[in-house]
């Protein structure tokens, strides 16, 4: 047994930047206690951005515009593909249009609770004040949200809330939110003001002094790995849910940036707060690559059930309504099919344990529209969901407008990431992360459409503002050499690293261990955890890691367009983040949010939070592969919403 | 199911090509055309041969990364991505041939990658609003009309994947330049942008090397997301009223 779960508890880890007071006054507070830089001086900063989704695209633009020089990257063919584009559902603001009672107050009370009181109310507070500002930057640059008749912005209720508070582009909200972004970041490469290298990927960063100097990088056509340098280093690279291998995230999607990053001293927070969303397509066999997500804005018609007996294989027509069990109607009659996703996934997940599943292998619940098609006729039904339900019957070949679709939960989003401070800089001064890279704002469970909101918000609004306070008080430097030692070390480490890959010439492909570490995941760290399921994992992980290094067969040289190349040294991440994932869940002896420890559940099976032990973030400290890392816990503590066992009863 | 594919191998863009012939088998109705590819990858780098490289990364038909003419159709038989094709659309027995998009202006990376950085350089020469953060007025103070919100919407779906190229013989960007044209033009927010954009963004779209429309339409056939042929219609509108208005200025 390895003793990897053998951690060490170092000194608190304390948010300096958070300002006292009121919370609605704290961030005018914090921006205007931040130095800035005079324009005059910004030109001479450069500041890297990793990654081009929302929430980097919108801070590389962002910046740019405030005079910043901006290096930018990303490992897809163009900075409009990053996965925040396959987004659906829409993105939340407290505008109160709907006159429906909506505030800034309630955003900041019901994401504070559905992230059942992990995350910290300062910065929680700040995102829902700065979602009303979201909505506006986003259709002054054009971005065509859904509209009503009078020509005003439609919106609609989305899981977990009971207000109209969600923005919306049909089922495509990410993909225009971010090609707004896109075209502003667009706008500032034509100006000249930022330098974009696409295809190219992050490998490891550079801390010169115990500041983030720069990063080490592949270009993904050559093969050339190269360094950059700057002031200051931003990592937005995303959320990590593709340890899982079948998740919802994009084939591509990685790690490696905040993984190096941790390993370069970066605590990584609460790593074991994944999200498992409840309305995806089901597998259909082994070679399923990946799982597709259908907005969950189809539970605010549709009705999920299962038949009320076990093993009941006729045809979901032929099961007549009191043979039907509508179990979210049944055990939360007030929020029915409406329940945080976290409480939705786990009573799909029970419902098939017991053997209700419906589907191929049992492993589905229906998700029915009959009604909704009887109530407000088929063709409003189409204009609300037509391309979901369109995609829905290009995948699985059934139409969901005469049978009731099938679905099952999958890994969708990590709330876990980088430990960062309100000002969003992770403990490596000079290194912030924004966006689904850090941990800060949805605590122990993300609410629907606020993926979106906090990507923007991190941003164009919060980093930028920030980042000046760092840049201001770390005057600009020369230059770094790349003979710096610093420099050559990283470098060549990077290399070998490759070099290793390439040199194994084993007998199992990159893909064939990212699967099997998938499946020991999602079998113990998945919807449901125990202590001797996640001992089992640590016992394995280690194992799959060593034959990892003895049988890993990549094809090709390093010096040319190596697409196994590139999936190889992300999975070398993922071998070592997943073992941090399990211990992290072992450690967190309580059920919170998207964490549902079995050993910690009330008597009708409802997840039980233990305040008194867990009211913190648990952040980690690296210190060597396989060797067990060091916990730093920070406090949190609630002055205005109230901890309370989250009931949506 | 069985199949024989024949897929263009190129190992870079300097190198030549040649379509190569495989065999898979085994292969589920249920695939996606990717997770077939998946499958001979997987068989090809355990016998120690380089896989075929192809762009992929969403897998739900809205990156717009995938890029396959398969049996000489961009994105295949299917009105959809590459990635949205399922083998159900197939035969047991069927060959398949399998190439990368074919056009002047995207050149070849390696296999069938292409290089379509193109399309970004035409973006970066208009195709945005500008409004920096922090400058937006309040959402509510322009009203857009539904239907030019909707026409705006249409068009804004573009997935910048270059199916349209790929499948006109001309190799024309028209149809991805005008869906951006259309989509910013028609809102009140593009309006004081109007002319440059269109003006700026087709200079660009030339200098690229993107051929000239001759309406043959293969490109909204192709589109994955239904821009429609009409598009290139209000784009041209667009660019002589731009010229005329610049002419008077």
């Amino acid at each position: 047994m390895s003793t990897y779960a053998e951690y060490a508890t170092g000194a608190p880890v304390v948010d300096t930047k958070a300002p006292s007071g009121p919370v609605n006054e704290r961030w005018d507070k914090r921006r205007f206690e931040a130095k800035l830089v005079n324009p005059a001086n910004r030109r001479k900063h450069t500041v890297i951005v990793v990654g081009t989704g929302l929430a980097g695209g919108s801070a590389g633009a962002t910046l740019a515009e405030q005079g910043y020089h901006v290096v930018q990257f990303c490992f897809q063919d163009s900075p409009r593909r990053a996965h925040s584009i396959a987004a659906q559902g829409g993105i939340n603001a407290a505008k109160n249009y709907r006159n429906d009672g909506d505030s800034i107050h309630r955003l900041f009370y019901d994401t504070v609770k559905g992230g059942d009181f992990r995350a910290r109310e300062s910065n929680v507070h700040r995102l829902a004040q700065i979602s009303v500002e979201i909505i506006d930057q986003c259709v002054a640059q054009g971005v065509p949200f859904a509209r009503e008749y009078g020509g005003l912005l439609d919106t609609r209720s989305f899981g977990g809330v009971q207000v109209s508070r969600t923005f919306y582009a049909r089922g495509q909200t990410g993909q225009q939110l971010l090609l707004g972004a896109y075209q502003a970041l667009s706008r500032q490469i034509a100006a000249g003001n930022v330098e974009m290298h696409a295809r190219t990927e992050m490998l490891d960063l550079i801390v010169v002094d115990g500041r983030a100097r720069g990063i080490v990088a592949r270009d993904l056509i050559t093969g050339k790995i190269d360094t950059y340098f700057a002031d200051a280093v931003v990592l937005a690279s995303g959320g990590y849910g593709n340890v899982f291998y079948l998740s919802t995230n994009a084939m591509n999607s990685n790690a490696t940036a905040i993984w190096r990053a941790h390993r370069r001293g970066a605590y990584f927070a609460n790593p074991c707060f994944t999200q498992i969303h409840p309305t995806c397509i089901p597998r259909t066999g082994d070679h399923q690559s990946k799982l597709t997500l259908m907005s969950e804005s189809l539970r605010n018609d549709g009705r999920i059930w299962v038949p009320k007996a076990k093993g009941d294989t006729r045809p979901a027509a032929e099961i007549p309504e009191d043979e039907r069990d509508y179990y979210l109607e049944r055990i939360y009659p007030s929020f029915g099919n409406l329940v945080p996703r976290d409480i939705a996934s786990r009573a799909a997940k029970n419902v098939c344990d017991e053997g209700r599943g419906v589907g191929p292998g049992g492993q589905g619940v229906y998700l029915d529209f009959a009604d909704a098609i009887q109530r407000m006729g088929r063709k409003a039904v189409e204009a609300k969901y037509g391309n979901l339900f369109d995609m829905y019957q290009r995948i699985t070949d059934e139409d969901p407008y005469e049978v009731p679709m099938r679905i099952y939960p999958a890994v969708h989003y990590t709330m876990g990431g980088l430990w960062v401070d309100y000002d969003l800089q992770t403990t490596i001064p000079g290194l912030f992360a924004i966006g689904e890279a850090n941990f800060s704002d949805h605590g122990a469970n993300r609410l629907g459409a606020s993926a979106l909101m906090q990507g923007l918000a991190d941003g164009y609004f919060v980093l930028p503002s920030t980042i000046n306070d760092y840049l201001a008080r770390n005057p600009h430097q020369d230059e770094l050499s790349t003979e710096h030692p610093v420099v050559q070390e990283v470098l060549a480490e990077t290399e070998d690293r490759l070099n290793l890959l390439l040199s194994v010439d084993g007998d199992r492909t990159p893909d064939s261990f990212h699967r099997e570490l998938g499946e020991l995941m999602w079998e113990f760290c998945g919807m449901a955890r125990t202590e001797t399921g996640l001992r089992k994992a640590l016992e394995r992980i280690p194992q799959i890691r060593e034959e990892f290094w003895r049988r890993i067969k990549v094809p090709g040289t390093g010096e040319e367009f190596n697409q196994s190349l590139e999936k190889a040294n992300r999975i070398v991440d993922y071998l070592e983040l997943a073992e941090l994932m399990c211990l992290d869940a072992l450690h967190r002896a309580e059920s919170c949010g998207g964490h549902f420890r079995e050993e910690s559940q009330t008597a009708d099976g409802e997840a039980e939070r233990k305040d008194e032990e867990f009211s913190y973030a648990a952040a980690w400290e690296f210190t060597d592969t396989g060797a067990s890392p060091v916990l730093h816990k920070e406090e949190l503590t609630f002055e205005y919403v109230h901890p309370t066992q989250r009931s949506y009863a | 199911m069985k199949l024989t594919l024949r897929v263009w191998r190129q190992k870079n863009a300097g190198a030549d090509g040649a379509m190569s012939t495989y065999e898979v088998d085994g292969i589920s109705p249920d695939m996606s055309f990717l997770e077939m590819l998946d499958t001979l990858n997987e068989e090809l780098i355990v016998k120690g041969e380089d896989p075929v490289a192809f762009d992929h990364d969403c897998r739900e038909g809205i990156c717009g990364a995938c890029s396959l003419v398969i049996n000489g159709d961009a994105h295949g038989p299917e009105r959809t991505t590459s990635c949205q094709l399922h083998m159900r659309s197939f035969q047991d027995g069927d060959t398949i041939d399998v190439e990368p998009w074919r056009a002047a202006a995207f050149p070849v990376v390696k296999d069938l990658v292409v290089d379509r950085s193109a399309f970004d350089r035409i973006i970066q020469a208009g195709g945005y609003i500008t409004a920096p953060t922090g400058a937006a007025p309040e959402a509510h103070a322009t009203p857009v009309p539904k239907p030019d919100a909707d026409f705006a919407f249409e068009h804004a779906e573009c997935i910048g994947c270059g199916a349209c190229v790929a499948a006109c013989p001309n190799g024309s960007a028209m149809l991805f330049t005008s869906a951006k044209v259309n989509h910013l033009n028609v809102l009140p927010q593009g309006s004081p942008e109007r002319e440059t954009r269109v003006l700026d963004m087709v200079d660009q779209m030339d200098a690229e090397g993107f051929g000239g429309c001759t309406l043959t339409g293969e490109c909204a056939t192709a589109c994955p997301k239904g821009i429609p042929l009409p598009s290139i219609a209000a784009m041209n509108k667009e660019w002589l009223r731009a010229q005329r208005r610049v002419a008077r200025r």
